[in-house]
C-alpha cells in the first residue's frame, strides 16, 4: 500500500468525522467522497449508523457502491420513506452546495436572479425540509470564491442566521460541518459564523482564506486535518472504495 | 366490467391546453414516455406540468408545450442537470413554481384527501417562500409535541386536471403493479387527480387473475379505482429506466441531451425520434440494440 495519503483520502476521513457521535440514525452523505466517508465512519467508530444504497434500500455493506445482488438489505427505503427520517430528525444529511455562505446558507437551485437565472441548477430539491428538520453538513470538492460566497443567490438550505431569525420554529436546525478539498469547517463561534476547523495537509491557511469569498473565522492555531490511521487507510483502499472512485472525484494535487 | 384500454393518442385526446398535469416516475426513471411523445406531437399547449422532473418535462419544454413547471428538482440521473429544462428556464420561456420534495408529497396527499393544505416546517427560513407564491405560513392552532406553538408552512393541495404514470404490469381494468425498487409517487398522483383524468401505461397487460403471479402482493399498489385509462405500452418508458423490465438506455438519453445544443440539433432529434408513430419508435429501439 502506498504510504502517500491522497487529498481525497484526507477528505474521506474529514467526512467520516462529521458523523462522529451520531449513534443510531440515517447517515445520508450524497456524492462519491461523502458516501465513502460515511461508510468509513460506520466501519470504525460509529457502527450503529444506518446508510442507503443510494436508491431504495438501507444496506449493511461496507463497500460504497454495491452491485444490487450483493447488497445486505436491512430495510426497504423508497424515496417516500426518506421523509419519515427527515421529519423525525433521525437523519444527518451531507449535501452538495453550488454556493455556501458564512452562516451555512446553501444554494442548489439557480445562479443569478432566481426569476430569470443565469444558470439553472437542480432545484430546491429537499434542502428546505432537510435543513429545518435534521442535522446537515456540506461537501464542496471545488473550494473557490465562486462557491464560498458572501451571500448565496438563492437560499435553498437554511443557515444559522436564518435559523436565528426564525426562533423556535428553527429549533431542529443544526448545520454542522462543511468539508472541502482544502479544509474542514464548522460553526462553533459565538455568532455561528463559519470557522476554519482544520486545513488539509499541504494546504496553507492563506490558501483557504484566498479561496473564500467571505471573512472566515480563523483561530490563531489551525490544526492540520488528521490523516487516516493504517486501519482506516486499508479499509478505504481495500474494502470501501477498491475502484478508487474517490481519486476521480478529487484528483490528488500531488 | 369497464374495459379501460386505450392508445396514447386517445389519452392525449382527453387532455386540453392549459391543463395542470402530473407525470409519474422520478427523474429519468419509469416515466410514461410514450404518452409524453404523443403529447409532444399533439397541438396541446400552455400546460402546467407537476413532476419529479426528468426528460418528461425536458421534452415538453423543448416542444414549447409548457407554461409552468412545478417541481422540486429536474435531472436525468446520470446527466445531473436536464439540458432542455435549463434552456427553457434560462431563456425565461416558462414560469417556475419550485417546491421542496417533502412539500411536493404533501401537495399530492392533500389533494388525494380533499384537504385545502397540509402543514410542514419545510420551507421556513428559505427562499422557497419568496419564489413560490402559493405557499403560506400560519400559526399552528395546536402546540407541538414539545409544547411549542410555532409558525408552519401550509402546502396547498395541487389542483390537478390529469395524472399520467407508467407501471410494469396492469390489467385492462386499471389494477397495476410496480416491479422495480420504488413506486415513487405514482399512487398519490393518480389519487390526486379527478375522475376521468387518470391514465397509466404499462409494459404488459395481463389478466386480473395473473397479476399476483407477476410479483408479490405488496407491489399491487395501483387500484382500478384510481385509473380511467390503460395504455398497453411495451417499452413505453424508454429511454428512462424501467426495472426490472429494462435499464435506462444511456446512449439514447445521451442523444436526447445532446439535442439541446442548438435548434437544429433539436429539430433533427425530434424528426428522428418523436415525429414518428410509437410502433416505429419501438422498432428503431429494437433494431438499434
Amino acid at each position: 500500500m502506498s504510504p502517500h495519503v491522497t487529498r481525497a483520502e484526507v477528505c474521506v476521513v474529514a467526512v467520516a468525522e462529521c458523523f462522529r457521535g451520531d449513534g443510531e440514525l440515517l447517515a445520508n452523505p450524497i456524492g462519491t467522497i461523502p458516501m465513502i466517508g460515511g461508510r468509513l465512519a460506520r466501519a470504525t467508530f460509529e457502527p450503529d449508523l444506518a446508510m442507503t444504497d443510494g436508491e431504495a434500500t438501507l444496506i449493511a455493506n461496507d463497500r460504497a457502491v454495491v452491485p444490487p445482488d450483493q447488497r445486505v438489505i436491512e430495510y426497504w427505503n423508497p424515496y417516500r420513506s426518506m421523509f419519515d427520517w427527515v421529519w423525525s430528525g433521525r437523519r444527518h444529511v451531507m449535501m452538495g452546495a453550488s454556493q455556501v455562505d458564512r452562516y451555512g446558507n446553501q444554494n442548489l437551485a439557480a445562479i443569478g436572479d432566481y426569476a430569470r437565472p443565469k444558470v439553472q441548477l437542480l432545484g430546491y430539491r429537499g434542502a428546505p425540509g432537510n435543513t429545518i428538520n435534521n442535522p446537515t453538513s456540506y461537501w464542496v470538492p471545488n473550494h473557490s470564491p465562486k462557491v464560498f460566497v458572501e451571500k448565496v443567490d438563492t437560499v435553498t438550505g437554511i443557515g444559522w442566521d436564518r435559523a436565528a431569525a426564525l426562533g423556535q420554529g428553527a429549533r431542529y436546525v443544526a448545520v454542522r460541518r462543511v468539508v472541502s478539498n482544502l479544509g474542514s469547517f464548522d460553526f462553533e463561534t459565538p455568532d455561528r459564523r463559519m470557522r476554519l476547523r482544520s486545513v488539509h495537509p499541504g494546504v496553507r491557511v492563506d490558501d483557504v482564506v484566498a479561496a473564500t469569498g467571505f471573512e472566515l473565522a480563523v483561530p490563531a492555531d489551525v490544526p492540520e486535518s488528521r490523516l487516516p490511521t493504517p486501519e482506516e487507510l486499508e479499509l478505504i483502499r481495500e474494502v470501501i472504495d477498491p475502484e478508487a472512485a474517490r481519486e476521480r472525484e478529487l484528483p490528488d494535487p500531488g | 366490467m369497464t374495459d379501460k384500454l386505450m392508445t396514447e393518442e386517445e389519452v392525449v385526446g382527453r387532455l386540453r391546453s392549459g391543463m395542470t398535469i402530473a407525470i409519474g416516475g422520478w427523474a429519468s426513471r419509469r416515466k410514461p414516455m410514450s404518452i409524453v411523445r404523443a403529447m409532444v406531437r399533439s397541438d396541446l399547449t400552455d400546460l402546467v406540468i407537476v413532476t419529479h422532473g426528468g426528460p418528461d418535462l425536458g421534452l415538453l419544454c423543448a416542444a414549447g408545450k409548457v407554461r409552468k413547471a412545478v417541481y422540486a428538482f429536474v435531472s436525468l440521473d446520470t446527466i445531473p442537470l436536464e439540458p432542455h429544462f435549463r434552456a427553457a428556464r434560462q431563456a425565461g420561456a416558462i414560469e417556475d413554481e419550485p417546491l421542496d420534495e417533502g412539500l411536493f408529497h404533501l401537495g399530492l396527499q392533500a389533494a388525494a384527501w380533499r384537504l385545502p393544505f397540509l402543514p410542514s416546517r419545510a420551507g421556513l427560513g428559505s427562499d422557497l417562500l419568496r419564489d413560490n407564491g402559493r405557499l403560506r405560513t400560519f400559526t399552528s392552532p395546536i402546540a407541538g409535541p414539545d409544547g411549542e406553538v410555532e409558525e408552519l408552512v401550509a402546502m396547498p393541495a395541487f389542483r390537478l386536471d390529469a395524472s399520467i404514470c407508467h407501471l410494469n404490469r396492469a390489467d385492462r381494468r386499471g389494477n397495476a403493479m410496480f416491479l422495480g425498487p420504488d413506486l415513487y409517487w405514482d399512487d398519490l398522483m393518480l389519487q390526486a387527480a379527478p375522475s376521468g383524468g387518470r391514465f397509466i401505461s404499462a409494459e404488459r397487460i395481463v389478466e386480473t387473475d395473473g397479476l399476483r403471479d407477476e410479483g408479490c402482493i405488496h407491489q399491487m399498489r395501483i387500484s382500478r379505482m384510481m385509473v380511467d385509462g390503460v395504455v398497453p405500452a411495451p417499452g413505453g418508458a424508454h429511454f428512462t429506466q424501467c426495472e426490472p423490465d429494462y435499464p435506462r438506455d444511456e446512449a439514447a438519453q445521451g442523444a436526447y441531451a445532446a439535442s439541446a445544443r442548438s435548434p437544429e440539433a433539436w429539430a433533427a432529434f425530434r424528426a428522428e425520434w418523436i415525429d414518428i408513430p410509437e410502433a416505429a419508435y419501438q422498432r428503431k429501439v429494437r433494431e438499434g440494440a
